[in-house]
């Protein structure tokens, strides 16, 4: 067995080669979509949350908030979008957190492999689902009467995804966090739900700014949901996009700066 | 003579605690190193120092010839490493569980399907391979863990605890991998806390309590260390249990116990056998059984530690280990006996 030992080259200095790496880094990602295929449910299970809560506004809200459901659907998906967006990212943090409390990181950190490629591959995956999430809801919207408007678009839509990649990549290192520090994958979706809820609900998601109080719209101004589904409305609905796709993407700039640091040594720590 | 693993001195604390207080041993190439100690010992600190996942605080540990801390890198690309839980993904079959290490691992696709193929058929799961691991019962997944540890053909196995949780019937088969392993030339490290998966297994033992090494040499060394031989008997009747415990008590000394219907004692003086032989007889005694036999591990471990290897609660699946507290009054009353 010894003499037929497989060994993959390193470089000089004992190191994964950088090309390896990236290679490494689509296995992983690998990994994490593979499983979808066999385990269909697993779709759903990213999916029942947007869809629910796009017939749930709709049909619930719609009426009132708007005169009918059809006018608040086309108000409204952008802002269900983004906030399934920030959901979703915390599978990122829950799946992470289960592979090192399931002693999974100590297989892989045993292997000549890269040390980021488990990091790296599955917010890769997890970027992919996004995606996924986002079109499943447009089309599901679609099929209840939201209609793409703004003047660019397909290429707004291809823009809207492009944000949606972009922030929900700075926002995936907040959960790589999360997922380190927290003990169990349990405790992630408890901090998830108390923190995200209120960060989606005070802000232009699902309602406009200038029916809230003034003190509370001091911060919805602020508030990144804000600008990120003002920039979506504004991609595919019509209406503002330079200003509120900028702040969008000087908010996951923002995010990036203070996250990431704080991710990788965490990461670093514990893995 | 080469050593496939090394450690000198040893040391690791987590917040205080001292895990390692300074460990040194050897591993000859190709032979199976038990590492054996009781929960909380240090025994999995010192498996994950050897494997590049915990740096050490002191001392020097070199695995195939490359330190651990320096040369991290090639000492992965040396070994394979079974934790003690199954480090595989349930959502994953089978297959796919071992093509993900063996494509991290840079085998080419067609390759590392065949040897993923070729490590199911070995380790009896080539049914299962199309299965989410999430159906496998717990002897399957650590099959299927143990695979996932030899995809790239490591020289060097690390196994913490392989066996923990398994029923008597899967930890047979573990053993059984194993042994197959090292015939093939694999130096293994393996952690229990099972002194007779550590009998059976291992070349040499280490045994190891609150971070240090106690005692170590070839099982046989160990047993012997810890007083040679015992002494046991086993009446015909049941009632004569008493009479001869304080025969034997008399003749062996106070370290007489009972366990369940035997009585055992170590054996000091050659001379014992026959006096116990000579004083049945003239009671006019029957004995069921009468033997020699070399002391047991978990003797030996008792005698090291001045505690059980395991929680007593955990003994019980084992017959004989030490004595109970019924044994030890009974033998209380029977010495009393005139």
């Amino acid at each position: 067995m010894t003499t037929t030992a497989f060994t993959q080259p390193l470089t000089k200095k004992g190191r994964v080669r950088p090309g390896n790496g990236v290679r490494q880094t689509g296995t992983m990602a690998w990994r994490s979509l593979v499983s979808v295929k066999h385990n269909p449910l697993e779709l759903i299970d990213y999916s029942i949350t947007p869809i629910m809560f796009v017939f749930l506004f709709t049909y619930v809200f719609g009426g009132q908030m708007a005169g009918s459901p059809r006018e608040y659907l086309q108000y409204a998906l952008p802002g269900i979008i983004v906030q399934n967006t920030l959901f979703m990212s915390m599978y990122t943090a829950m799946s992470l957190n289960s592979d090192l409390t399931k002693g999974v990181f100590d297989r892989l950190r045993s292997l000549p492999i890269a040390r980021s490629a488990p990091l790296f591959g599955r917010i890769t995956a997890d970027l992919a689902k996004q995606v996924w999430a986002m079109v499943l809801m447009i089309g599901l919207g679609a099929a209840l009467g939201f209609r793409i408007t703004a003047g660019a678009g397909v290429t707004g839509f291809l823009g809207a995804v492009l944000l949606l990649v972009v922030f929900a990549a700075a926002v995936s290192w907040s959960a790589v966090l999360i997922g380190m520090l927290a003990g169990d994958p349990e405790k992630v979706q408890v901090f998830a739900f108390t923190l995200i809820f209120p960060i989606t609900f005070t802000s232009s998601a699902f309602a406009r700014v200038e029916t809230m109080p003034g003190w509370l719209q001091s911060w919805v101004d602020v508030n990144p949901v804000t600008h990120l589904s003002d920039a979506f409305r504004g991609l595919l609905v019509g209406g503002e996009v330079a200003s509120p796709v900028l702040w969008s993407l000087v908010w996951a700039a923002a995010i990036a700066a203070v996250f990431i640091p704080l991710a990788m040594r965490a990461y670093r720590s514990r893995v | 003579m080469t050593y496939a693993i090394q450690a000198e001195d040893l040391t690791k604390s987590f917040k205080g605690t001292q895990a390692l207080a300074g460990i040194d041993l050897a591993a000859r190439t190709g032979s199976v190193l038990g590492l054996l100690g009781p929960n909380g010992a240090g025994k999995t600190t010192a498996v994950r120092i050897f494997a590049t996942l915990v740096r050490p605080d002191g001392g020097r540990a070199t695995v195939a010839g490359h330190d651990v801390v320096r040369e991290a890198g090639r000492v992965r690309s040396r070994i394979g490493l079974t934790g003690q839980y199954a480090a595989v993904d349930e959502n994953l079959t089978g297959t796919e569980n071992l093509l993900l290490i063996g494509r991290l691992l840079g085998i080419p696709r067609g390759g590392a399907r065949a040897r993923a193929a070729e490590l199911l058929e070995r380790f009896q799961l080539s049914d299962a391979g199309g299965r989410a691991v999430k159906t496998y019962s717990g002897g399957m997944r650590r099959r299927l863990d143990l695979a996932a540890s030899l995809v790239g053909r490591p020289e060097i196995l690390f196994l913490d605890e392989p066996t923990t949780g398994l029923d008597p019937h899967s930890r047979g088969e573990v053993w059984e991998m194993l042994r197959g392993l090292v015939a093939e030339g694999v130096t293994a490290l393996l952690t229990t806390q099972y002194l007779d998966e550590a009998d059976k297994l291992a070349d040499e033992i280490v045994v190891i309590d609150k971070g240090r090494v106690i005692a170590d040499g070839t099982p046989d060394e160990l047993k012997s260390a810890a007083g040679g031989q015992v002494l046991q008997v086993r009446p015909l009747h049941g009632e004569d249990l008493g009479a001869v415990a304080a025969l034997v008590a008399e003749a062996a000394g106070p370290q007489t116990q009972i366990e369940g219907e035997l009585i055992t004692a170590p054996v000091m003086d050659p001379a014992l056998m026959p006096a116990v032989v000579r004083s049945l007889d003239h009671e006019g005694i029957e004995v069921g059984e009468l033997a020699l036999r070399r002391s047991s591990l978990d003797e030996v471990f008792l005698a090291l530690t001045g505690h059980r290897a395991r929680p007593e609660s955990a003994a019980g699946e084992d017959a004989g280990v030490g004595v109970g507290a019924e044994g030890a009054d009974a033998l209380a009353g029977a010495e009393r006996v005139p």
